[in-house]
């Protein structure tokens, strides 16, 4: 294999026929490159075609939500988390949400419950097929992409009828949700499971399956257990080394301790493995989804609260899984209708911090190979 | 029967009638150069848009639909748009070879049109080494896209010229040995002499499984040539922007586009003279009737078909295939192609010696 340390260690050593550092290459790919999806900013030393370091650069799209969050109180700060993963929004603003309730121990009703997981996980299987669209196109192919937004469309139009919006959502209060579904919501939601049924073997003939596709991800970006561990990673990333960490299944909240769903774990630890982690997910969130749509029950769909929210003094830590992995609200209050410190813990931080293991020793087409796998969204690292 | 031939004869019997045989050879030289710059003009229009009307077919859309008759003038409108733009030269590049290696990209691609017989009769130049001369010529072409990514001065652009050089190199020793069967079977590099020789029945047919094996790799091999996806690394959008010409725009970013489309054009053209006997029509044997019927179909139109369909198999693997990776780009050249290629070679040789071809 041509991909080895000792190449890199050879080529520092001094003894080495003076082959100095001089030899290495240096390229800035992003802010504004079309492989990381948004702006990311990577500083890569390249020797040749090889990667010798990757180092990534925040600070671009920096909007300081967390300090902003100080000034706002606990019913507005949930909108601001809409920002963060922008495909993930449902679920970042159920995480604030349910910080929120289980600090003034609000019980939410059962419909409210329903509501909240249905839409989780049709948010999750828009961010997947999002991911698997834009993986597709990060290895070249493009057509892939038009496939994965013609389902992910029929999301976002339920979205849009739901609440209103078809990115940021903000439906989520505390207490339960904005208001109450639309009387079309079963109905849509069914259509859309028969047909993304239907759809979803497509997705294996055009991509999975292909033999410069298994090339191209196979053994490459691989990041062993001990490493996902130590790196803080979560979510699929860290489920494809073989780490059992969703929080659905570790710590449910909600309902996810009724529901009959598998959490998927890969060992293969490549970007394969990966990619056959939210392959399969997707197929577990329509799962849920169908066991849950039938039987949403008739009620309220708010809690009773009151007008202004003051959280007892003390700390709050909640976490969620989104499409990326485990999402956190850590929440210091002072007994004030604003928190007094919000820290947002992202999963794509944490997966993002793996990249230059992966990358080191791999190709620049390797690059956005792994990069795709991991799944970036740029305003969830960069607060 | 009016046939391009006709008409190519009745001009040039003309031309040396009225005028002195040196004059005529100049204005004819003219009519041709006009033609081919005609035919660069056509061509860029009709596949720019064929291009984005089969991706859009593919990834279940419309395309183009608003300028023109179903976005007919699509490229039009684009390439107004292209000739006002600002053509850039960027600081630090080379000016001289920057400015030059669009030029040199399409000059190789127009000296290709030279030796294509586009009809019966109607060649340009029906040179007696037209094989070799496309395979000389179709190299010169690298040599202009090294030349704009080491001027641009930029590091993508570096970067896609390179692979670019090594892929070229690489696969053309492929599509030479594919061409070589086929040359094998005629005795003759001249590409009239191997239109005709498949009077009776294309060389894909007639050679047998050597001839298919020799097909399968020519089209993988000129794929990679002309650095179309799956073997767009020059270019890989994810990875290095627009690799070699990243620095390019206006009329400049222009041409190279073009010359793109042209190269397409013209390995098709190479493929279907030589796989599916160019403007030969449909033959069968010794079905009298059927190869009387197939006659009457102009020879243009033949070739015109057989090229746009080769031209639409390539887009279609664009379409549809992830790239490689550039390591694996030339191991499959070097390590499967190459050896293939070498043995069916050997294989078409003993065929063609023992007479087992049709």
């Amino acid at each position: 294999m041509y991909r080895t340390t000792d190449i890199l260690e050879h080529k520092q050593s001094p003894s080495a026929g003076g082959v100095g550092e001089a030899e290495y290459m240096v390229i800035n790919v992003g802010p504004q490159h079309p492989a990381t999806h948004g702006v990311l900013h990577l500083v890569i030393t390249l020797n040749g075609e090889t990667i010798i370091n990757v180092e990534p650069h925040l600070g671009y799209i920096h909007r300081s939500i967390e300090k902003m969050c100080e000034s706002l109180t606990y019913r507005q700060f949930i909108y601001t988390t809409s920002r963060m993963d922008y495909l993930s929004s449902h679920i970042n603003n159920h995480c604030c949400a349910m910080s929120v309730e289980k600090a003034l121990q609000i019980e939410i009703p059962e419909r409210a419950k329903y509501i909240r997981v249905i839409l989780d996980e049709l948010t999750r299987l828009a961010s997947h097929q999002l991911w698997w669209g834009a993986m597709a196109m990060d290895i070249g192919a493009i057509t892939p992409f038009f496939y994965a937004f013609r389902e992910r469309e029929m999301i976002n139009d339920i979205m849009e009828e739901t609440c209103g919006a078809r990115l940021t959502m903000n439906y989520m209060v505390p207490g339960g949700v904005m208001f109450d579904l639309h009387p079309n919501f079963q109905k849509r939601v069914k259509e859309f499971i028969a047909f993304f049924k239907s759809k979803i073997d497509e997705y294996d003939e055009i991509l999975t399956g292909n033999v410069i596709f298994q090339n191209r991800v196979k053994g490459i970006g691989m990041l062993s257990k001990e490493d996902a561990i130590s790196y803080g990673c979560t979510g699929p990333t860290a489920r494809a080394s073989g780490v059992s960490c969703d929080v659905r299944k570790l710590y449910p909240y909600e309902l996810y301790n009724n529901i009959e769903f598998d959490e998927i774990i890969n060992t293969g630890c490549d970007s394969f493995a990966r990619y056959q982690v939210r392959m399969q997910e997707m197929k577990q969130s329509l799962k849920i989804v169908e066991q849950l749509i039938d039987n949403i029950p008739e009620g309220d769909f708010q809690a009773k609260t009151k007008a202004v929210l003051k959280l007892p003094k003390g700390e709050f830590y909640t976490r969620v899984e989104t499409a990326r992995g485990e999402f956190g609200v850590y929440i210091v209050s002072e007994g004030a209708t604003t928190p007094y410190r919000i820290k947002f813990r992202s999963p794509g931080f944490s997966n993002l911090s793996a990249l230059n293991h992966m990358a080191k020793g791999n190709k620049i087409g390797d690059l956005v190979a792994i990069m795709g796998t991991i799944d970036l969204v740029i305003p969830d690292i960069d607060r | 029967m009016p046939s391009l031939e006709n008409i190519t004869n009745t001009i040039h019997t003309w031309l040396n009638n009225h005028v002195s045989s040196t004059l005529a050879t100049l204005i004819e030289m003219l009519i041709v150069a006009l033609l081919a710059m005609g035919l660069f003009a056509i061509l860029g229009l009709i596949l720019v848009l064929m291009e984005r009307k089969v991706s859009a077919y593919m990834q279940i859309r419309l395309g183009p639909n608003r300028v023109g008759f179903k976005g007919s003038l699509q490229t039009l409108a684009d390439t107004l748009k292209l000739v006002l733009k600002e053509g850039l030269t960027p600081n630090g590049a080379d000016k001289l070879l920057f400015n030059l290696a669009h030029y040199v990209v399409m000059c190789a691609a127009m000296l290709i049109l030279a030796p294509l017989a586009f009809a019966k009769g109607f060649q340009i130049w029906d040179i007696n080494i037209g094989v070799l001369y496309i395979s000389a010529i179709s190299s010169i072409g690298v040599i202009g896209i090294l030349m704009a990514g080491w001027a641009s001065n930029n590091k993508y652009s570096l970067l896609g010229a390179m692979r670019s050089g090594a892929q070229i190199v690489s696969y053309e020793l492929s599509a030479g040995l594919s061409v070589l069967c086929i040359v094998i079977l005629t005795g003759s590099l001249r590409i009239s002499d191997i239109v005709n020789a498949q009077q009776n029945g294309w060389f894909i047919f007639k050679g047998h499984i050597p001839a298919i094996i020799a097909f399968v790799i020519f089209i993988i091999a000129v794929t990679a040539e002309t650095n179309r996806a799956p073997f767009d690394l020059a270019e890989a959008e994810s990875e290095l922007t627009a690799g070699f010409h990243t620095e390019y725009s206006g009329m400049k970013f222009a041409l190279f586009f073009l010359a793109e489309y042209v190269n397409i054009f013209v390995v098709c053209a190479i493929g279907a003279t030589l796989f599916f006997g160019g403007w030969m029509p449909l033959h069968i044997g010794n079905w009298q009737g059927f190869n009387h019927a197939m006659d009457f179909v102009p020879s243009s139109i033949w070739f015109t078909i057989k090229v746009f369909g080769l031209i639409f198999l390539i887009m279609w693997f664009r379409w549809t295939f992830p790239r490689l990776r550039v390591d694996q780009l030339l191991n499959l050249e070097w390590k499967y192609l190459l050896p293939l290629s070498l043995v069916n070679l050997l294989v078409m040789t003993v065929v063609a010696i023992m007479g087992w071809h049709f």
